[in-house]
């Protein structure tokens, strides 16, 4: 095999800066140093010039007015400022907040915050497939509900959101609509004159951008208000203050450029690797697919392997670098949140494998890994109980276990 | 782009220092890592990011548990100020800090919380007594800069320290100029929190830490992933914070070195400032030895830094921060110095690879604009 | 997660995998944790007429710790007897692999496995005896 090791297959987690991107970045590290804010002298104006074309590139990506655009420190901030900052603004209208269990930390963390100050919230399930039922959502709505907030791409399952339908019913209701779209630039399209959203997150690092960079859409029309979170200089017109990280805004306009340009083949090319995969890993028995595999990005391809237990195939498949549930709570032994959201069960929740393509992997890379599955399940399966128990034709729901 | 040649504004940012870059370009291009995945790629990442932590804590004299990543001094700032302070108490802050902190201090008023100013004195330096005074009521938290990003007048903190201890309350410093400029140590300064920032030391934009007392009780401000022991949430930005680390390294090599070049260099600025009838703020105190804040009587400060730039010179008026405001500067303000003259103000602050030929030139040239200011404005007249 | 080379080694080269007919009088089976816990264990022992363990046989749904702890302990009961393998502390079992803290459970589960297996194959032999 000509693939070098491990694979990285873990895109949604992070992904590499491209390199026109580093390039595009490397001389507002050295010449183009200068403090954007600094408005006195020419490495200033320099800074402010070079953040304002990466302000139009990130607003194009997504057919925004640049001025729609705040810069924040990533994903996990503009959620935090949206969602608080929405939420204390227009707390006189009403103090309830809908959103989704499968959100990312970053939402449901804040709204967990907000419940400490008073709010009450509700988090929908999803239905088995990962999507939200609009129905559902409807009449999770109540007339103090000031704030809705519902992923369009999600991290661990790929699972695109209905968010033209759910933002419908927000502009109906009055209800601010915050969508968390980390996961979801440069993967599907995004029209924000067109979609009813008010406030839309991005990050620069799941696109081929730094980390440490990332936006805020605050809509202007009709105007959005939200309260700071970050009080300084007064940065980011009053909404967010810090001095900002040029070269990593310039960094981040690139990613998007690119992702403008690129998306539509670039999607075509990744699809194909992934119908390549699922079908390679189909000929595995007893594998299960989490999520709508049709509302879904194609980078993104969750599955449960049945009797094997997750950390020992996390140890088995380590020529594969993959996340076993979200990257951002894998830290713990805990079975994804998400995954028991969609009704699974603790042991197919570990045993899970988040496989995310990106720019960069090769068909050999999925051929090998199609390749290292089927031989390392075969091998865990030798070893496992369960699996002998299965294939003697014992329902495992009927055996009482001795739990200890 | 005509840029200026002549780089006077150290205290608004830094070259990044090429050896950071170095450091940083792994991260900045190959390394796909997020740290907080578990494999290898995550784990390189997640190394890099825990040396960096060792680095700037030894830089600062801490511990590196002690040491909270941030994406700026600003947003350390906020996370102390936000999250140390208990509800319905006082805060005191120091008359000459930074919107970073005095902003979102402010802030605080709407959740029940009052907000009293500490004055300082015409060399500005903390009046001991006015913050004595003002811990006669509850107070949960006090901040005091270690240096001043535009006079450069260093406060005692330890001293301070003492005395907000006595009432209970938690001291935090906002050290975001003072690092690289002289020796923090942050157990000596007798802190509960301080605040650092690594584009003023070479290092790159995008990363900043909050050196944190461990039996602090805080509140993060980012809620999410529960990174940086929940205090942070938010994928680490490796890259940054590896060329923060890398910074702090040098600074433990090189800072006393840089600061024997600044001080002569702002010895031979200052006589020529004197000579052309310069009044120097804060130059009673201890300041910061690259930082010279300096004003001309009747010559407006934004005109001469225009006139500067032209002429290939980068400084500042007021601060970078704040240079939106055409008001006078507030440090100015506090200290007791007239409208008039604050109005004129001018910041100069070196960094170690200015020189005395430089020096010499802008004093030149520096002379022949306030000469020709002065003309036009007695057109004017 | 951090494994030691031992754990590793029987991990990627676990001994004794296998399974022995259930229903033979000289086999005894323990089959011990639960799925929703993470660890399956089941531990086969065939014994001869004097008594000696002459065969051991796992197989394990759980984590590297576990796999190692049932593979690891399936070497050492061999040509033991019942008693004497009824001495095995799962203490010996984590530290023979240098188990972090969090993963003693599995040398707890591994000795669980050699009592229910022993346990088994004594009621299978009373038994034969009241039979008999």
């Amino acid at each position: 095999m000509s693939v070098k090791t491990p694979i990285y297959l873990d895109y949604s987690a992070t992904t590499p800066v491209d390199k026109r991107v580093a390039e595009k970045m490397i001389p507002y590290l050295t010449e183009h140093f200068g403090n954007p804010a600094s408005r006195s002298h020419a490495f200033g104006w320099t800074a402010e010039e070079a953040v304002e074309n990466a302000r139009e590139e990130v607003a194009k990506l997504v057919n925004a007015d640049p001025r729609e655009i705040v810069w924040t420190s990533g994903a996990t901030e503009s959620n935090n400022l949206a969602i608080k900052g929405a939420a204390h603004f227009y707390s006189g209208k009403g103090k309830h907040i809908v959103t989704m269990q499968t959100e990312h930390k970053a939402v449901i963390d804040p709204v967990r915050e907000l419940e400490r100050v008073g709010f009450e919230s509700t988090f929908l399930s999803p239905e088995p497939n990962g999507l939200l039922d609009i129905e559902k959502f409807r009449a999770a709505l109540r007339p103090d509900t000031v704030l809705a907030s519902v992923m369009l791409v999600n991290n661990e399952i790929g699972v695109i959101q209905d968010i033209v339908a759910i933002g419908n019913i927000c502009r109906e209701q009055g209800i601010i609509f915050h969508v968390d779209a980390a996961q979801a630039t440069g993967k599907v399209a995004i029209d924000l004159e067109q979609l009813p959203v008010d406030l839309m997150s991005f990050s620069a690092h799941k696109t081929y951008g730094p980390k440490g960079i990332g936006a805020l859409y605050v809509r202007r029309k009709p105007r959005i208000r939200i309260e700071a979170q970050m009080h300084g200089g007064g940065h980011e017109r009053g909404m967010r203050s810090g001095t900002l990280a040029t070269h990593q805004i310039v960094g981040m306009g690139e990613a998007f450029r690119i992702a403008r340009e690129e998306m539509a083949l670039e999607n075509v090319r990744i699809r194909r690797l992934r119908d390549k995969l699922l079908s390679g890993l189909q000929e595995i028995e007893e594998v299960y697919v989490n999520g709508d595999l049709d509302q879904r990005v194609p980078h993104n391809l969750n599955i449960s392997f049945n009797f094997v237990e997750g950390e020992s195939l996390i140890m088995a498949v380590k020529d594969i670098a993959v996340s076993s549930g979200s990257a951002c709570t894998s830290a713990s032994l805990e079975p994804s949140y998400v995954l028991r959201a969609l009704g699974r069960s603790d042991e197919l929740a570990h045993s899970s494998i988040r496989f995310s393509i990106g720019r960069f992997t090769t068909e050999e890379e999925i051929d090998f890994t199609v390749a290292l599955m089927k031989d390392k399940i075969g091998k865990l399966r030798e070893l496992s109980p369960l699996w002998e128990m299965y294939q003697d034709g014992i329902d495992l729901n009927s055996v009482q276990w001795a739990a200890h | 782009m005509n840029h200026s040649a002549t780089y006077f504004d150290h205290n608004a940012t830094t070259a990044l220092d090429s050896r950071v870059l170095q450091a940083m370009l792994p991260f900045l291009s190959k390394q796909p890592g997020n740290a907080t995945s578990r494999h290898s790629y995550g784990r390189a990442a997640r190394q890099a990011v825990d040396q960096a932590r060792a680095q700037v804590a030894e830089a600062v004299g801490a511990h590196p548990s002690q040491i909270i990543f941030t994406a700026s001094g600003t947003e350390a700032n906020n996370l102390a100020i936000q999250g140390m302070v208990e509800s319905n108490s006082q805060i005191l802050v120091s008359a000459i800090e930074h919107p970073a902190v005095t902003r979102p201090a402010l802030t605080m008023r709407q959740r029940g919380n009052s907000v009293a100013s500490i004055a300082v004195d015409a060399s500005g330096k903390l009046i001991d007594s006015s913050l004595q005074n003002l811990l006669s009521q509850p107070t949960s938290l006090v901040s005091v800069m270690l240096a001043n990003n535009e006079t450069g007048v260093i406060q005692n903190i330890a001293e301070i320290g003492e005395m907000v201890r006595s009432q209970g309350a938690y001291l935090h410093t906002d050290a975001v100029q003072a690092l690289g400029k002289i020796a923090v140590d942050f157990s000596a300064l007798n802190v509960h929190a301080m605040s650092l920032s690594s584009h003023k030391i070479k290092g790159p934009q995008g990363a900043g830490a909050l050196v944190l007392d461990k039996r602090v009780d805080i509140r993060p401000l980012l809620y999410g992933g529960g990174q940086e022991k929940g205090l942070r949430s938010g994928t680490e930005n490796v890259a940054a914070i590896v060329g923060f680390g890398q910074a702090c390294e040098l600074i433990k090599q090189e800072l006393s070195e840089q600061a024997l070049i600044v001080t002569q260099l702002r010895v031979q600025l200052e006589a020529g400032l004197k000579k052309l009838g310069a009044t120097i703020f804060g130059d009673q105190s201890e300041r910061l030895p690259n930082t010279s804040f300096f004003a001309f009587n009747e010559i407006d400060g934004e005109t001469l830094v225009v006139a500067l730039d032209r002429k290939g010179f980068a400084v500042a008026s007021g601060s970078a921060c704040s240079s939106d405001s055409t008001e006078p500067s507030h440090v100015l303000l506090a200290m007791g110095i007239a409208r008039d003259l604050a109005r004129g103000a001018i910041r100069i602050s070196l960094g170690g690879k200015n020189t005395a030929t430089q020096i010499e030139v802008f004093l030149t040239v520096l002379e022949n604009e306030l000469l020709r200011l002065k003309r036009l404005s007695a057109i004017a007249i | 997660m951090a494994y030691s080379e031992k754990v590793l080694d029987h991990y990627e080269n676990p001994r004794n995998v296998g399974s022995m007919d259930k229903s033979d009088p000289h086999v005894g089976t323990g089959m011990v944790g639960a799925p929703a816990c993470g660890d399956v264990m089941k531990l086969q022992i065939k014994v001869g007429d004097d008594g000696i363990i002459q065969d051991a046989k796992f197989k394990t749904y759980g984590c590297g710790s576990a796999i190692a702890s049932s593979s690891l302990v399936t070497e050492w009961i061999k040509g033991k007897t019942l008693d004497q393998v009824m001495e095995i502390k799962n203490s010996d079992i984590a530290e023979e692999l240098a188990l972090p803290p969090v993963k003693i459970h599995c040398s707890v589960l591994a000795e669980d496995a050699i009592r229910a297996a022993v346990a088994d194959l004594k009621a299978k032999q009373s038994s034969a005896k009241v039979a008999a």
